[in-house]
């Protein structure tokens, strides 16, 4: 058994929300991050439902972690998986049908979303419960910062409403596109082009400020 | 909807709703190994030939659990299906055709978690197709993928050889590819419902 590191620190917390972002660092799980984002509601909704699931599980692997066999560790993962998707598909078409019906199958597919598996496998099944919780919780609040980042954008190009608050008035013309498929791919393609700009800029100020002070 | 013709659900599979471009499933492989055409070729065939095997298991389990009304273990047993499909198809490959094996590698115990798989066995269980259109079905979305990762594997090739500035060299540059391909496969949209 690997010797576990007890203790929890801030960065258990953090390093999903930025520097190990399932989406924008990691590419993790895009399936529902570029289908489900066509408005700000529907992103917040996958968001919660893939944290939810991410926690549940996360907990009963890392509670089970002694327990499940080597062998059959990945088997096992995706069952405990799929028993929460289940649990979130009913409850979702329980208090919303409309917003059932807008996420459609996604729902189901956070089964396959390989962040969860990724989760499970690399941090549940090595650490105590609550470092797994509190680690899972900031990767499920940095999934749904992503989400929220694309729908926000969509949702504002694709139809001038946030929420379903009208913001332009009645003159805007809409972007339909950005609703559509390939809006989906450009706007993340735009978020990962700017945080890469920001990211070689800041490079380049510390190689100068090292150079200066040299 | 169980009345479509065959070879509407076929071009409607592979067009008009593409599974990587117009549904957003099994984009993690799409991104992931569309680096190059002769690693995307391989990957494309083994995707569609476990659609095919699932399609076909998915539509016998739906029958039982349709018979004992335990639909909601459907999600379940269908992963559980997936999976040990995925791992038949690697013993076989193994124990036959040692070459083609050695040759997908990682690729295809990462099928299992391919979510077009899944996305296809819940659709057609949505869609109530029969046997033969859950067949048409898994094949045309097996084309469509193999259409789509061969394109962007194509693109991005050719891509190797020009210069670009340096912020676009990463994964950004694949979705901007791919939102073109998106956009251009928008063009079929008429032929589909």
């Amino acid at each position: 058994m690997i010797k576990e590191k007890p203790t929890i620190t801030w960065e258990t917390f953090t390093e999903g929300l930025w520097r190990e972002n399932p989406v924008f660092v990691m590419l993790l799980g895009m399936c529902p991050v570029l289908a489900v984002t066509n408005s700000a509601i529907n992103a917040l909704a996958m968001g919660l439902a893939t944290t939810f699931v991410l926690l549940a599980s996360g907990t009963l692997i890392s509670l089970l972690r002694h327990n499940i066999p080597k062998q059959v560790r990945i088997a096992t993962y995706i069952v405990i998986i799929a028993t929460f998707v289940t649990i979130v598909d009913y409850t979702i078409q329980a208090i919303s049908l409309d917003l059932y019906n807008a996420l459609g199958a996604f729902i189901q597919l956070i089964v396959v979303n390989c962040m969860i598996l990724g989760r499970a496998e690399a941090y549940a099944s090595r650490n105590r419960p609550l470092k797994a919780v509190v680690n899972g919780l900031g990767m499920g609040i940095g999934f749904t910062f992503a989400l929220l980042c694309l729908g926000v954008v969509r949702e504002i190009l694709g139809a001038g409403t946030l929420f379903g608050l009208d913001l332009f008035g009645p003159r805007f013309e809409p972007w339909v596109v950005m609703l559509l498929p390939p809006g989906g791919f450009l706007v993340l393609g735009a978020w990962l082009l700017l945080f890469e700009w920001i990211r070689q800029r800041k490079e380049r100020a510390e190689l100068e400020t090292a150079a200066e002070t040299r | 909807m169980g009345s479509e013709t065959l070879s509407f659900i076929f071009l409607n599979a592979v067009l008009a709703n593409n599974f990587v471009l117009a549904l957003f499933l099994g984009l993690c492989p799409f991104l992931g190994v569309s680096g190059k055409l002769n690693t995307a070729l391989p990957m494309g065939l083994a995707t569609m030939f476990v659609m095919l095997v699932s399609s076909v298991c998915a539509y016998l389990i739906n029958l039982v659990l349709v018979t004992f009304e335990i639909e909601f273990l459907r999600l379940i047993a269908y992963i559980a299906v997936i999976a040990s499909a995925v791992q038949l198809v690697e013993m076989t490959l193994k124990k036959f055709t040692p070459g083609l094996f050695r040759s997908l590698g990682i690729f295809l115990p990462l099928i299992t978690t391919n979510c077009a798989i899944l996305g296809l066995a819940l659709f057609q269980t949505f869609k109530e197709y029969d046997f033969l259109q859950s067949l048409v079905y898994a094949l045309g979305a097996g084309t469509g993928f193999m259409l789509a990762i061969l394109l962007m594997a194509g693109l991005r090739e050719k891509l190797e050889l020009s210069t670009m500035p340096t912020i676009t060299q990463g994964a950004a540059v694949s979705l901007i590819l791919g939102g073109l391909l998106s956009l251009s496969f928008m063009g079929f949209a008429g032929l589909g419902g």
